[in-house]
């Protein structure tokens, strides 16, 4: 049922909302995962920044398309949880100080063939500027070395609809996918290649400031 | 003769004619990839496959009926408005304003609708360029008000207020002629856009003393004649049908459509290349974005309109 609502939701809402209200310049299509498993990688600026990467795939891929976010702010009341389990499909992910491995969840939908998709600056933060990458990503792609790794940088999102504002104001945004990589054997390489990866994205538009 | 909704059978007749050219194109385009494929003759393709969509879209907007018709244009308004403030540099402290602009779109649209000729006339022009200074002052942050101000303002009438003379002429009523204020719009849309595929075509062929060096180099002296006088003389034929003018002033209106439309053209071609980009966006495959494909009709929509307004609907010219 659920699946069906998410399909719906995506089909009816998030994609006309994208095509005519915000619309997409996507650069690099061809470097998205095709099939699963597989790690895509991006900035975050914005709460659009997921349904955005969603709708980049064909919506018979939704059901193996799971954004990783917060457990601590998505499932911090029912409606959101259920709209963000349900409708986003979600995996949660408990931030700080906890036990055992917080990864297990992410390397078992791994393991099911599911494409992840993580914003390793952990928060939404300041709109338009990139924050330091958190380093689980490394700890999630040395657990499964195979995995492709997707590099993808988004502008423009954090214009439309940035961190504190309920409003959403019209904007472009663009969408630049890079070559995919792979765990090299080493956590700071690991983080300096995908580093590198995400400036040269960046590098590929000619973005005006926002300040 | 009439149909039911008051469309004249003479437009459909003109978008037959315009699919006629359209089927031909795409001929052409598929005995030269039998020739031999390049990246010219896919880019070729893409466009053409393009303007089978661009044109498909534009005759269900405009034979449905009149409210579909301007809704679609202020549509068109919208994207060319949102991509242009997507590329330029904005600041944080603008967004609301920003979403006042874009508030204002649907309003001069409906000025339009109602052929409420001094309120469109003044509603961008006066008031809203009014509007937008006050909300920046009493918004507080004065660094980079000047380029704000003028940015969002410059980008309002380039776009919103331009385009929105592309509906006014839905409204000319019984002064618009055999074929209709459909009609009028009809004409002006398709021979600016021929004028744009002629232009591209003799500047090919024949192409040799750049115009606008700096800004377009692409732009010849001989595609541009050689746009004018295409244009100029399509306009003297299609003019009698769709239009009240007789073929000397359809051909004079031709011409100035020719004129206008190249202005427009290495206008946004200016305004791209000041901020770095080769093309305004990525909507419309083989062309690059909304802004350009509307650039040559940015100017030849108000000139044209404002044209008719003062010498035909008048009666000065009959």
């Amino acid at each position: 049922m659920s699946r069906y609502l998410r399909i719906a939701f995506f089909a009816i809402i998030v994609r006309p909302v994208l095509l005519i209200v915000l619309g997409m310049n996507v650069r690099g299509r061809e470097h998205l995962p095709k099939t699963g498993p597989a790690i895509i990688v991006a900035n975050h600026n914005s709460h659009l920044d997921t349904l955005t990467l969603l709708a980049l795939f064909p919506l018979r891929d939704l059901p193996r398309l799971r954004p990783v976010a917060a457990a601590d702010y998505f499932l911090s009341n029912k409606l959101l949880a259920w709209f963000a389990l349900n409708i986003i499909g979600i995996l949660p992910l408990e931030r700080g100080g906890v036990k055992k491995n917080p990864l297990a969840a992410l390397e078992a939908a791994l393991d099911r063939g599911e494409i992840l998709i993580l914003f390793p600056e952990g928060s939404r933060g300041e709109p338009e500027q990139r924050a330091d990458f958190k380093r689980g990503v490394a700890f999630l792609a040395r657990a499964r070395p195979q995995t492709p790794v997707h590099p993808v940088f988004i502008h423009g999102l954090g214009k439309a609809l940035p961190k504190g504002s309920a409003i959403l104001v019209p904007f472009n945004c663009d969408v630049i996918a890079g070559a995919p990589f792979q765990w090299q054997g080493k956590a700071p390489e690991f983080m300096e290649a995908l580093e590198t990866q995400m400036t040269m994205l960046a590098g590929q538009g000619q973005f005006q400031p926002w300040d | 003769m009439e149909t039911p909704e008051g469309l004249s059978v003479r437009v459909l007749w003109a978008i037959g004619v315009i699919y006629a050219l359209l089927i031909a194109a795409s001929l052409i385009v598929a005995i030269m990839k039998r020739r031999g494929a390049s990246e010219a003759t896919s880019e070729l393709s893409r466009r053409v496959t393009s303007w089978w969509f661009m044109i498909t879209i534009f005759t269900i907007a405009i034979v449905t009926n009149r409210i579909v018709s301007t809704v679609f244009l202020g549509l068109m308004a919208f994207l060319a408005f949102k991509e242009y403030l997507s590329l330029i540099p904005t600041r944080r402290i603008d967004r609301l304003i920003v979403l006042f602009a874009y508030l204002a779109i649907p309003v001069q649209f409906i000025f339009a609708h109602q052929d409420r000729y001094g309120l469109f006339l003044t509603f961008i022009p006066v008031w809203m360029f009014l509007f937008f200074p006050i909300a920046m002052t009493l918004a507080g942050k004065t660094e980079g008000f000047l380029h704000a101000v003028g940015t969002l303002s410059w980008g309002m009438m380039i776009t919103v207020f331009a385009l929105s003379h592309t509906a006014m002429l839905l409204g000319a009523g019984d002064k618009a002629g055999p074929a209709g204020g459909a009609g009028l719009l009809l004409f002006l849309v398709a021979l600016t856009q021929f004028n744009d595929v002629a232009q591209f075509t003799w500047g090919k062929l024949f192409g040799k003393r750049k115009i606008t060096p700096t800004v377009s180099p692409n732009k010849t002296w001989e595609g541009f004649l050689g746009g004018l006088v295409s244009t100029a003389v399509v306009a003297g034929i299609a003019g009698p049908f769709l239009t009240p003018l007789a073929v000397p002033w359809a051909m004079l209106a031709g011409a100035i459509i020719a004129v206008s439309g190249f202005f427009g053209d290495v206008t946004i071609s200016a305004f791209k290349r000041d901020l770095g980009v080769k093309d305004s966006g990525g909507l419309i495959p083989g062309h690059g974005g909304i802004l350009d494909r509307v650039d040559s009709l940015i100017y030849a929509a108000p000139v044209f309109y404002h044209a008719m307004h003062f010498f035909v609907f008048s009666g000065r010219i009959s």
